[in-house]
């Protein structure tokens, strides 16, 4: 690309344990930034933002070449949150990147702030496409690959999944079309918390075996603990390698990690910390309130 | 009348095919319908601009979207009752809001599609299409103006909708008109009624005219081609000289064509006003002349109503 930025294409010998740890560490300030945020507005998605964080640091801060400076250029790597109710975590490593002040991560939700409640490509610098409504993510990394193909830019689209948006049909329409065209530039990773509005996925709509599913649609399909950053960063990284179909990386996460009494708690889905819940939880977050 | 007929879909294909040849940004989706919808020749010129989706509009609409977010210019075509009604969602989260590059073009729209039934008569989509922020609506008269509007929208950012019959349809707009999005025409000027016809209606509303006019009735007759934005200077201004508005239109009356111009007339010339259209009924199986007849969308019901409403003029 030329332009000097701090990010750089993940490659295997470049992991050490000092990455490691800094990339832990990044992804509790942002789950710090996430429960600040949630706080503050009085409502939200925790639980799906924490599950995620580590998948999202990755990305962001190690994995994806990227920055504010090439934010309107195709020639980058590219994130579409299909699951856009994790717009906390995705607001907060935009703005840890640059995208956008910190100090603006606490109007998410006011009114006339850039930072609604669901991601919005007209509002939110970095952004690049507005979703919310589940299961539409997924489609558009593929027409995003497709036009990067067509332009003849070696990059990647990594979309971030949820896990109960599995249930919609147009998921598997998608998966269907990147399996058909071959899109090995698009790199779907679904945050396996195990959880949804209503309970357990499995209780919902059952989703096992899920690897199966993709396999079976002609995805290459690995595996992962979405919440441990060696192997969040390795297992991505042979994702990049492959070639001929696109990839799908179930990671296995727990919803609302980092925060003990929103760990796999349903009842933190959807709801913000009240101010004793907010205090513990930036305790636990190695932070203060 | 004494009409030549051409078709808006065999236009729309001809269209693609010239801007594929002169710009490379242009790229086409179908869902399994490309021979109906005319696209499939822009698919055999251009194979790696072309990516026909299967039976899944849903997706369809989602990869237009992620294709414009790539700098695309997109076409998506289908049927109208499942471009419109079947992806309704993704055409409003994924391509209005967002504000992206879409063109949805979608044939086979209203009752004359004929034999399939109701199921395939899509009477709302305007309604549908037109309710979304952000988004441009274009019902072409005919095939040339089919085919002038696909090249003004090609150079037009932003989402918009397109409405095609499946009828070849008489040719009413003049060879040197200028299509332009957001301005009606006045296909025939008068000032005792004021007929605005849109998509296949304008030439039912150029009929009565004939038949009005031998009753000594000066007819103004409006093709109001661009639904949204509504051309509401036209509009008024035919109300102000003529004193009485028709609309005719090949979808419901409920939420449809003539219910915007009501509210546009409401809001700066208010005159008395009959709307042709469907009866907010679900259509049938048939013939795309005998059921235009049989849920009174002909000339002959243009003629009534236009008789009807200058009665209420003061």
């Amino acid at each position: 690309m030329g332009n000097p930025h701090p990010f750089r294409c993940f490659t295997l010998h470049d992991l050490n344990e000092k990455t490691v740890k800094e990339l832990e560490k990044k992804a509790e300030l942002l789950r710090r930034h996430v429960i600040r945020m949630i706080h503050a507005a009085g409502s939200g998605h925790p639980g799906g933002s924490l599950s995620s964080a580590d998948i999202v640091t990755a990305l962001f801060f190690e994995i994806m070449d990227h920055s504010p400076e090439s934010g309107s250029s195709l020639d980058r790597d590219h994130f579409i949150l299909s699951k856009g109710h994790a717009a906390p975590i995705y607001y907060a490593a935009l703005a840890e990147c640059g995208y956008f002040p910190t100090e603006e991560l606490i109007t998410l939700r006011k009114l006339h702030s850039r930072l609604q409640g669901h991601p919005s490509r007209v509002k939110t610098p970095g952004v690049e496409m507005s979703t919310g409504s589940l299961g539409q993510g997924l489609s558009v990394a593929n027409g995003l690959a497709l036009a990067l193909r067509l332009q003849g830019l070696d990059r990647k689209v990594f979309c971030l999944c949820g896990d109960g948006e599995m249930a919609e049909g147009q998921i598997w329409e998608a998966a269907m079309f990147a399996a058909h065209n071959h899109l090995d530039n698009v790199i779907c990773i679904i945050d396996r918390n195990g959880l949804q509005i209503d309970g357990r996925t499995e209780e919902v709509m059952a989703l096992e075996p899920l690897g199966d599913k993709w396999k079976s649609f002609g995805w290459n399909v690995l595996f992962m603990d979405g919440n441990d950053m060696w192997q969040v960063l390795d297992t991505i990284g042979m994702a990049m390698e492959h070639s001929g179909s696109p990839t799908v990386i179930v990671a296995k996460t727990v919803k609302g990690k980092g925060v003990s009494f929103m760990e796999n708690n349903v009842g933190f889905h959807g709801k913000a910390p009240d101010e004793k819940e907010y205090e513990q939880a930036m305790r636990e977050l190695g932070g203060s309130a | 009348m004494n009409w030549s007929y051409d078709s808006q879909r065999k236009n729309y294909g001809k269209a693609l095919v010239e801007l594929g040849k002169i710009r490379n940004d242009i790229v086409v989706l179908d869902a399994d319908l490309s021979g109906s919808t005319r696209t499939a020749e822009f698919g055999k010129l251009f194979p790696e601009r072309f990516f026909n989706c299967g039976i899944a509009e849903q997706n369809m609409m989602g990869t237009a979207a992620g294709l414009a977010v790539g700098g695309m210019t997109v076409f998506a075509s289908s049927f109208a009752v499942f471009a419109t009604g079947r992806a309704y969602d993704q055409v409003r989260q994924s391509i209005a809001y967002p504000n992206l590059n879409v063109k949805i073009v979608a044939s086979h729209a209203g009752i004359t599609v004929g034999g399939d039934g109701a199921s395939h008569q899509t009477m709302e989509d305007i309604a549908l299409m037109n309710a979304i922020p952000n988004m441009t609506v274009i019902v072409p008269a005919d095939g040339p103006e089919t085919y002038r509007a696909i090249k003004v929208i090609a150079d037009r950012p932003g989402p918009c909708y397109v409405r095609m019959g499946r009828s070849d349809v008489p040719i009413v707009t003049p060879k040197d008109d200028n299509f332009q999005v957001g301005k009606a025409s006045v296909l025939r000027d008068g000032n005792d009624v004021a007929l605005v016809g849109t998509g296949q209606m304008v030439a039912a509303c150029l009929e009565a005219a004939e038949t009005l006019a031998a009753k000594g009735i000066s007819v103004r007759v409006v093709d109001l081609s661009t639904i949204k934005p509504l051309d509401t200077i036209t509009l008024s201004k035919a109300a102000r000289d003529c004193g009485a508005v028709v609309t005719a239109e090949e979808h419901n009356i409920v939420s449809g064509v003539g219910t915007l111009v009501a509210a546009a007339l409401a809001e700066s010339y208010p005159v008395p006003m009959e709307r042709v259209g469907m009866q907010d009924v679900f259509g049938q199986s048939g013939e795309s002349d005998e059921l235009m007849r049989e849920y009174g969308m002909s000339a002959k019901e243009v003629v009534a109503a236009a008789i009807k409403v200058m009665e209420r003029k003061k």
